[in-house]
């Protein structure tokens, strides 16, 4: 079954001469329980994909399906938020500096409609790897890993079964990188659930991701399985150069 | 917790309970201010302020209203009259200390009023964007552009001179500010992350403005409410001394100061001594918001 379908998206921003095309008929397939990767330098326009898919970004057209359900315009209903739900690059600034992890945990389990709100945050604390302790923390007495798992913990709340990941681990640690994306795996394992990563970062998508898309400037210029990616044997010349690149960095 | 002192429970990183969290960071918060002197020593007068306004009538040697034409402008040290008397023959003291309560009332509503009032239109304006924002801002720019005491002046001619009208005049002329302010902050924050992450979860505009924005807005807003305190305080002395706030007899500052007038260069303390009441009192609003705006500063996480 396709869990996430996209065929010709278009995505801009602002109007007339301003009018920026960020995103230029993109269509990409995720199956149920896969994991795609997207890669691309910056402004390449991955997370936009991802922006609009969450209605973040206003103006979009094409065609984009859930599970088989078509999406419109930029409101999306509580079905749609149970379904889908996102982690942000920065968890410095995905969490509200004046919220403790139990009141974002538990208003978003509130906000799902779920009841046992308090049984159910012990067990999301748990889930992402962090105690009881950190329950009554402020986001400022957290280190980034954890509060990047707040954020995990936040998006799993309502039971979603397709997980958006922008650049979850860029803004953190090499060694809590590793934390992170294990974690990631983990829980895909254990909950079955689908992957849209975008990253910058080649081995991260090797690693994490069963087929991966390669942009730039808007347009996905190649589709590919990562063992084509591992086996350094991409067909479009601007993946090939891109790994290059990569492999000299490493 | 037996092991535990009070404080040290209060200092803890790892809160026990939602209350043990928030009496946490609170404790937090009173140490940075605590740590700041001059906000302390604003926040001493203050309490001062209100301790006098309460017990204004143990207090005051003499009773504000009653005249004595025999003992009329004595002068500062005078027997009896520790401030002197004014051109009725009134203790200038009792009347100061009576008069707190009516600052402290003028202050408090305004600060009531003018700030929710601003919270309201600038985060509604902010969030909304589009066209609300551009109607609720024309409105804000509108009330901006007149000159605060002539709107003032304006209301309090319209509704009939008194201290409760005097307040209603000063709260309109008041909130502007704030709108803009709130609308600035909300500005900002709308587009954040952890605002577009509980819109993922379905949350409402109305969920968002009160529960995410206000209280980011909050802190920055009761700092500015405690900096423009001064204003107020000289805003309704300004109306008492042209006789359009709080009427004679009633001990309030701004009337007091203009009764004085008349005779400021033989009897200068009939007029002095209520101006540096205002003068300390708007002083010490003013150290208390700096040092608040350093323990409620959001960005820092109360650190």
């Amino acid at each position: 079954m396709i869990a996430l379908d996209i065929k010709g998206l278009n995505v801009w921003f602002g109007y007339a001469h301003d009018r920026v095309d960020a995103v230029k008929g993109a269509c990409l397939e995720v199956k149920q329980g896969e994991s795609f990767g997207l890669v691309g330098e910056s402004g390449s326009g991955k997370s936009t994909i991802l922006r609009a898919i969450t209605g973040l970004a206003p103006h979009w057209s094409g065609s984009v399906r859930i599970e088989g359900e078509a999406l419109s315009g930029a409101k999306r209903d509580r079905r749609f938020f149970r379904t889908v739900q996102m982690v942000f690059q920065d968890p410095y600034a995905s969490l509200h500096p004046r919220h403790t992890v139990d009141q974002v945990l538990s208003e978003t389990l509130h906000l799902h409609g779920l009841d046992n709100i308090d049984k159910r945050v012990t067990e999301l604390l748990a889930d992402v790897g962090l105690g009881q302790r950190f329950r009554f923390r402020y986001p400022h007495q957290l280190s980034g890993g954890q509060r990047q798992r707040v954020a995990i913990a936040r998006a799993l709340a309502g039971e979603p079964d397709i997980l958006l990941l922008d650049e979850p681990t860029s803004a953190l640690d090499v060694s809590v990188q590793a934390e992170v994306l294990n974690l990631l795996t983990d829980l895909r394992a254990r909950r079955g659930l689908t992957y849209l990563m975008v990253s910058h970062d080649l081995p991260v998508i090797a690693h994490m991701c069963d087929q991966l898309a390669v942009m730039r400037n808007g347009e996905i210029v190649e589709v590919m399985s990562s063992d084509t990616l591992r086996t350094g044997t991409p067909r479009h010349e601007y993946s090939q150069e891109l790994l290059r690149a990569s492999v000299a960095l490493q | 917790m037996s092991d535990m002192t009070l404080r040290q429970w209060l200092l803890t990183d790892e809160p026990t309970s939602r209350r043990h969290a928030r009496l946490s960071s609170l404790y937090k918060g009173w140490l940075t201010l605590r740590s700041n002197s001059m906000a302390m020593v604003g926040l001493a007068i203050l309490v001062g302020l209100v301790l006098t306004a309460v017990f204004a009538s143990i207090i005051a040697p003499h009773d504000p209203f009653v005249q004595d034409l025999s003992s009329r402008l004595l002068p500062i040290g005078a027997e009896g009259h520790l401030l002197g008397t004014d051109s009725l023959g009134r203790d200038i003291l009792s009347r100061l200390i009576y008069g707190a309560r009516i600052t402290l009332y003028i202050v408090a509503l305004v600060a009531l009023i003018a700030p929710v009032a601003g919270l309201l239109v600038g985060t509604v304006a902010g969030y909304a964007g589009g066209w609300a924002d551009v109607i609720l801002m024309r409105i804000t720019d509108i009330f901006l552009a007149f000159p605060r005491l002539v709107l003032a002046l304006a209301f309090v001619a319209a509704l009939g001179a008194g201290i409760e009208n005097a307040v209603l005049a000063i709260s309109l002329t008041a909130w502007p500010p704030y709108a803009r302010m709130a609308r600035a902050e909300t500005l900002t924050i709308r587009s954040t992350d952890y605002i577009n992450a509980i819109r993922l979860q379905g949350a409402g505009p109305l969920r968002i403005i009160t529960r995410h924005i206000w209280p980011l807005c909050v802190s920055s807003l009761i700092v500015r409410v405690t900096l423009d305190m001064a204003g107020i305080i000289l805003a309704a002395a300004g109306l008492g001394f042209l006789g359009l706030g709080a009427q004679p007899p009633s001990p309030e500052w701004g009337a007091m100061i203009s009764e004085g007038r008349r005779f400021i260069l033989d009897h200068w303390w009939v007029a002095t001594v209520p101006g540096l009441a205002i003068f300390t009192v708007s002083l010490a609003f003013n150290l208390l918001g700096d040092g608040l705006r350093d323990a409620l500063d959001p960005k820092d996480g109360g650190q």
